[in-house]
């Protein structure tokens, strides 16, 4: 318990979370449903968010507003085998992770572009909105300094996101595939011993 | 992993401060104190926050008093959807400030900060979720909110989105599989390059085999559908967070990433070992190349250089050369000329389509051209776009066409070029789509006047072909 409050402080105030502590209430918030969605697997309450645990398929959600990505909902299998419930905490941790990643992208990308109009705009002497009461957009070609700008200084951040997310994927996608293959040699086993002992007696 | 201070209590909280962020925020903006107390009433009540949103943007005019509007019919659907999503995007720029204030308020405790910050995200969540529903049905057509809301007509794609807004079982709906697989497969664009690479085939100077005709056509077709399949397992986050991209099977959870990967895998092994055997090895070799070049060049490329495009030239440049060499089985001239005008092609077309997606891609961390470079960007378009003349002229010199062609071509290649060079001079959304749409009949177009001004086989027996009809006919072994 002293551990969770921890590591929940830690996150909270740490230099990113400060900036945003939007996304991380967010993350604090799906990773509390999530968990409560684990623990609720005795209870198949259903939350008005989150469906409640199955065992045989998993949940998709709308996509989170924050970060565009669709909420998973993982099955938990009855006799979970160790390698099952290693491909559920892995593709659980990067959703989070993605997630994370995407929030503070997002945020980050329209608060930069929201303060980069509003200070062209007073370079220009114009207000954020023009006498009928709508907001004044710059530009195209304006605006693609932004763009580039916030290309660049995030150039390395994107690609270390990259190779980072190119190696889970491939993870995942090799447990998935050695759990499938299990399950299938699980059930061809499971027929053979059914069929010898049904010829048996 | 998740190790949260994950109070049970944090709902209980979170309302209890939400009651009190209503008595003790007066500098509430108008906006965050609507979404507040009818996040208090149920979800269907949220169709009047959309429409008090749209009215508050002066956005619909006449349509709100008549019960009966319908969507307006898009005639020009991309100029629509870009239109307001951008109008949205600032939209939900606004209400994601105006909720500002209110964080502000509440982070300044901060003893109780983790608490108190979620009633921001618990306001800040519906409003940023009302802008990805309003966004999802102003991309739409615009059926539901643009109603009072007790009339409940909903189109088809309304509901669709309203569905796609659900829990759904991650289950394989046998039913939905080939639909699904078109998409994965990306099934028009696939279609577009088996074109370019009859295109190829038909140009070859050999006699017309049609079965040869139709085995390399499908090994092409179904190379195609794996790369296009192993693109979209590889962009999945990138893919759920551009508009353009985010209604694609696996950001929609439709099938498991395993399953993708084994429908790339069955369709790649069958169309590459099909190219090799029953074609030829060169094809073969050029079809592994072309997938490999798409899968693990062009896509990581993409968010790294803006050389990925240059390299998706290539790729694009490949089905033709693949479709002559499996009619000639050698890489002749023609095969090099014909990839070359896939190759000047794709310039105007993709930095045409990427001008107006720039938001997106600087988003999403798509290092483009347009992006980075922008004039660059315009400049190549205009180059390649002119190259076509050039490349056009070169056809009767490598005895690919007759003389014919380079002047019957001019027309369209002289079209394409001054809408490159307005694209140049002007650089906006207009003159880019302009270029983009004329790209798309204008491929399609000298592929054609290629094939009906072919060089005639320098054969005693055969009469010089004229026409598409006559020339199958009489390339038929007798």
């Amino acid at each position: 318990m002293a551990s969770k409050t921890t590591a929940a402080a830690w996150r909270i105030f740490s230099p990113f979370t400060l900036h945003s502590p939007c996304s991380i209430s967010a993350l604090n918030i799906r990773q509390c449903s999530s968990k409560l969605a684990t623990k609720q697997d005795k209870t198949p309450k259903r939350s008005p968010f989150r469906p409640a645990v199955s065992s045989t398929h998993d949940w998709i959600g709308p996509p989170n507003p924050l970060s565009n990505l669709r909420p998973i909902v993982y099955h938990i299998p009855e006799n979970e085998s160790d390698l099952q419930k290693r491909l559920r905490h892995l593709r659980q941790e990067t959703e989070n992770w993605n997630h994370d990643f995407w929030t503070k992208q997002n945020f980050s990308f329209t608060k930069e572009k929201e303060e980069f109009i509003i200070s062209q705009l007073k370079a220009n002497g114009l207000t954020p909105r023009d006498e009928e009461g709508r907001r004044r957009s710059l530009d195209s070609e304006v605006m693609a300094v932004f763009y580039k700008g916030f290309l660049d200084t995030n150039r390395v951040r994107h690609s270390s996101y990259n190779n980072e997310w190119y190696r889970r994927n491939f993870t995942i996608t090799m447990l998935m595939a050695r759990v499938a293959l299990r399950n299938i040699w699980r059930t061809v086993a499971k027929r053979k011993d059914k069929n010898n002992s049904t010829s048996t007696t | 992993m998740y190790k949260t201070p994950c109070c049970r209590l944090s709902g209980l909280v979170g309302l209890s401060v939400k009651q009190k962020l209503v008595l003790n925020v007066p500098q509430c903006n108008q906006s965050a104190r609507n979404l507040i107390q009818l996040h208090r009433r149920d979800p269907s009540n949220w169709l009047t926050y959309q429409h008090l949103i749209f009215l508050k943007r002066q956005y619909v005019t006449k349509n709100n008093n008549e019960l009966h509007q319908r969507a307006i019919p898009k005639q020009a659907p991309a100029l629509t959807i870009v239109n307001e999503r951008e109008d949205t995007i600032e939209r939900q720029v606004q209400r994601i400030l105006t909720i500002d204030p209110v964080d502000r308020h509440t982070v300044s405790q901060p003893e109780d900060v983790n608490s108190e910050a979620q009633p921001g995200i618990s306001t800040l969540k519906p409003v940023t979720e009302d802008a990805a529903e309003q966004r999802d049905s102003v991309s739409g057509t615009v059926g539901t909110s643009h109603e009072t809301p007790h009339v409940h007509v909903e189109t088809d794609k309304a509901k669709e989105e309203r569905l796609d807004r659900q829990w759904k079982q991650v289950k394989v709906n046998v039913a939905d599989l080939p639909d699904v697989y078109a998409k994965l497969a990306k099934i028009k664009l696939t279609a577009l390059v088996v074109t370019s690479a009859v295109a190829g085939f038909a140009m070859a100077p050999v006699p017309f085999d049609p079965l040869l005709f139709f085995v390399s056509s499908l090994g092409i077709g179904l190379a195609s559908c794996t790369a296009n399949t192993i693109n979209q397992y590889f962009e999945v986050p990138f893919d759920s967070n551009m508009n353009r991209t985010k209604n694609r099977p696996l950001v929609r959870g439709q099938i498991s990433p395993l399953h993708a990967v084994s429908f790339a895998l069955g369709c790649g092994i069958p169309g590459v070992a099909l190219l090799t055997l029953a074609v030829n090895p060169l094809t073969g070799f050029l079809g592994a190349l072309n997938i490999f070049l798409y899968t693990c060049c062009y896509t990581p490329l993409k968010r790294l250089s803006i050389t990925n495009t240059w390299v998706g030239a290539v790729v694009g440049a490949l089905p033709p050369v693949m479709g002559w060499t499996a009619a000639t089985g050698c890489l002749g001239q023609g095969a090099l000329l014909m990839g070359g005008f896939l190759y000047c092609w794709q310039f105007p077309h993709f930095n045409a389509l990427s001008w107006n997606l720039r938001e997106d891609y600087s988003r999403g961390g798509y290092r483009m051209m347009s992006v980075t470079h922008p004039s660059m960007c315009k400049r190549v378009a205009l180059r390649h776009s002119l190259g076509l003349i050039g490349l056009s002229t070169l056809a009767p010199v490598l005895d690919v066409t007759t003389w014919t062609f380079p002047i019957i071509s001019l027309p369209i290649n002289l079209y394409i070029s001054y809408l490159a060079f307005r694209f140049y001079r002007e650089g906006d959304r207009g003159s880019a789509r302009k270029l983009f749409f004329c790209s798309l009949w204008h491929l399609p177009m000298l592929l054609l006047l290629a094939f009906t001004c072919k060089k005639p086989r320098r054969d005693p027996e055969e009469p010089p072909a004229a026409s598409l009809a006559l020339a199958l006919q009489s390339s038929l072994p007798s």
